[in-house]
């Protein structure tokens, strides 16, 4: 592979599957077969409905699952297989901000020490007081005080406990951020904060997202491309508002249609169409072709016998 | 009992036709919240989490209520449904339905009411319905209870249609399934079908979508829009959506911190929204033109903390215009339009006009 600097992370047919308890060979096809490129500095976005892989394509890109096959560049290295102790200083260039805010901090632990911990586990700092620099400097500039750092994770909101997770996962100074629904449990002026404070860190550090979202004109609003997921595929890849003005793969298409943007309401009571049907249960075994055939309602038999 | 019949569909049919708005005028109201005040009592002291909010119903309306979490839209729903936890008191305030105050009637005669008259889906289908008993039996549970004498066959029979008209497809072989064999948005159906199991006259919807993907949640609203439009039913819609809200209700109660800041239709609310908090919620939602370097409005600090709530507005500390009368006085109500309210100092007459932008 020709070496580009442009490029921060790059995946080449990434295939997951977990194993079914009990069925020693049916496995689920959580992802199968995803590629796509982020560029140094965009956000990409990346939606689809729950179960659709998001969750674990970014896990997976980021190790905590290991990948079935397919590769992961990030910055033009290949860690797709490496070893744990090779992919240590890896790590310390990607890090991830969790959906849940209540339940991805620990709640023994003070916010000092929960932020402290990668830097702690790095051994980035010589120092204890080198350490409490970071963390005081990295809590102001997620809008929180030096006297929130010896309270524990109950004592705060949602939306602050999500400030405490950016300053976690930006503590290491890392180029790459994967968001896992970041915004989706956050009330909705509060989720706004959220989104302007990620804009801000990027403009100020450089920072590659990739964003995970539900929420389709929040996504629009924060990437410079999307992908569109469904089943374990990557069915549609576009530039932000090009998908939404011209959306290409029949899914998307319904996707945008359904989804309920901001409109005055005798806009929005226009008559829509259902996407018929339930999605393909468990997915053991996908359908061959694009998986879509069994909701979408305008799908014909050719698109049956091939992927695209 | 049962499945509205064809004659009522086609007076429905002709009342659609009638034009919705003459329609909603000369309908009654069926429920009245008067004053309703809910606490409640814990350890460190009295949450009031519901502080003296008013409005009605009427026949066949759809009703929003939009705020964040701990406005108090879902306690308001489970006082009047007499849900409330243990801990959970009425302090004070009239709920008035068919000639009873339900704030005061005993627990027994609530007991006939719930269910059968006024029934709520709760917001998260995959908790709220028992992974022990099969989904047809949790149905006709709910259906006997209400209807004593019913044979097993009746019951059954009853339930499969309920199954049916939610879209359930296979309903016979979906009975005698547990909740954990269907997805989210078919529990959320059978969450429905049991809500509707007595045709009650007001449905109370507590964030019936939320935990759905974008495509269940057309297929759920358009069900409920339907059930509305064949059982001429009443429902309460609370939602943080306000795409959702947009879409499907006709007048519109925006809450915060425990009490109404505007209330109104829903084509007013959107127009013409009357209260920074309204205006800061449109805001924070990004439009689907917005250009990517204009920063989202954010409204900033979080919501008050509802031990000691502010005396006044409780929007005063994340408020703009906030000045000193917001922090002391609860805000008059002040008429906007036609059934348009809005709770706010910068609306009243002697309100100042600098830094002021509704005047």
């Amino acid at each position: 592979m020709t070496k580009d600097d442009s490029i921060m992370l790059e995946v080449r047919n990434l295939v997951k599957h977990f194993p079914v308890k009990g069925k020693k060979k049916e496995v689920v096809h959580a992802v199968e077969g995803v590629s796509f490129r982020v560029k140094k500095g965009e956000t990409f976005g990346l939606v689809g409905e729950s179960g659709c892989g998001k969750s674990t394509c970014a896990r997976t890109i980021i190790r905590i699952y290991e990948p079935t096959s397919g590769q992961i560049f990030l910055k033009g290295e290949d860690i797709s297989h490496m070893k744990e102790a090779q992919l240590h200083p890896f790590r310390k260039n990607m890090q991830m901000i969790f959906q849940d805010p209540y339940a991805c901090l620990n709640a023994r632990m003070t916010v000092h020490d929960i932020i402290a911990e990668p830097l702690r586990a790095h051994k980035v700092c010589s120092s204890r007081g080198e350490i409490h620099d970071r963390v005081y400097d990295m809590l102001e500039k997620v809008g929180l005080s030096r006297e929130h750092a010896n309270r524990y994770a109950h004592e705060f909101s949602g939306g602050q406990r999500q400030r405490i997770g950016v300053a976690r996962a930006l503590i290491l100074k890392p180029e790459l951020i994967l968001c896992d629904e970041p915004i989706s449990a956050l009330d909705v002026s509060i989720q706004a904060q959220v989104v302007n404070m990620l804009k801000d860190f990027q403009d100020e550090l450089g920072l590659t997202y990739l964003f995970i979202a539900h929420d389709l004109s929040m996504v629009r609003y924060v990437s410079d491309n999307i992908g569109v997921m469904y089943l374990g595929q990557m069915v549609e890849i576009c530039e932000a508002n090009e998908i939404y003005a011209h959306p290409l793969h029949p899914y998307t298409r319904d996707c945008w249609r359904l989804f309920r943007f901001l409109r005055p309401p005798r806009q929005s009571r226009k008559r829509r169409v259902p996407l018929r049907g339930i999605f393909p249960a468990p997915f053991i075994r996908p359908p061959a072709a694009a998986s879509i055939h069994a909701v979408n309602a305008r799908s014909r038999s050719a698109v049956n016998a091939n992927r695209p | 009992m049962g499945i509205p019949d064809k004659a009522i569909q086609e007076a429905d049919i002709n009342r659609w036709a009638s034009g919705m708005e003459e329609f909603m005028e000369d309908r009654e109201t069926i429920l009245e919240i008067k004053h309703l005040q809910t606490s409640f009592l814990t350890s460190s002291g009295k949450v009031k989490a519901v502080r003296d909010v008013s409005f009605s119903l009427k026949k066949g309306e759809v009703l929003g209520i939009v705020g964040e979490s701990g406005s108090g839209k879902t306690v308001t729903s489970l006082s009047v449904i007499r849900l409330l936890a243990g801990t959970g008191v009425i302090e004070g305030g009239e709920i008035l339905f068919d000639g009873k105050d339900l704030a005061k009637v005993s627990m027994k005669e609530m007991r006939t009411i719930r269910g059968d008259r006024i029934a709520m889906v709760f917001q998260d289908p995959m908790t709220s319905l028992n992974p022990l008993i099969p989904v047809g039996k949790q149905i006709t549970e709910m259906i006997e209870e209400h209807n004593r004498g019913m044979s097993k066959a009746q019951l059954k029979e009853e339930a499969l249609k309920l199954l049916k008209l939610v879209h359930i497809p296979e309903a016979e072989k979906r009975f005698s399934s547990y909740p954990h064999e269907f997805s989210g948005g078919m529990r959320q159906r059978v969450m429905i079908a049991i809500a509707l199991a007595c045709k009650p006259d007001i449905l109370i919807a507590d964030e019936p979508t939320t935990a759905l993907d974008v495509t269940i949640q057309d297929q759920i609203l358009k069900l409920l829009n339907q059930l509305r439009e064949e059982m001429d039913m009443s429902i309460i819609f609370i939602t943080h959506d306000l795409g959702v809200v947009a879409e499907v209700c006709d007048r519109v109660v925006v809450m915060y911190g425990g009490r109404i800041m505007e209330e109104g239709p829903v084509e007013a609310i959107f127009e013409r929204p009357s209260h920074p908090y309204t205006q800061g919620l449109m805001a924070s939602v990004p439009d689907i033109s917005l250009d990517k370097n204009v920063r989202l409005v954010s409204i900033p600090g979080s919501p008050p903390d509802m031990l000691n709530p502010p005396a006044g507005c409780p929007f005063v500390l994340r408020c703009a215009y906030g000045r000193n009368i917001c922090n002391a006085k609860v805000p008059p109500v002040t008429e906007i339009g036609e059934g348009h309210c809005s709770y706010c100092w910068l609306l009243t007459p002697e309100a100042p006009k600098e830094n002021n932008p509704y005047k």
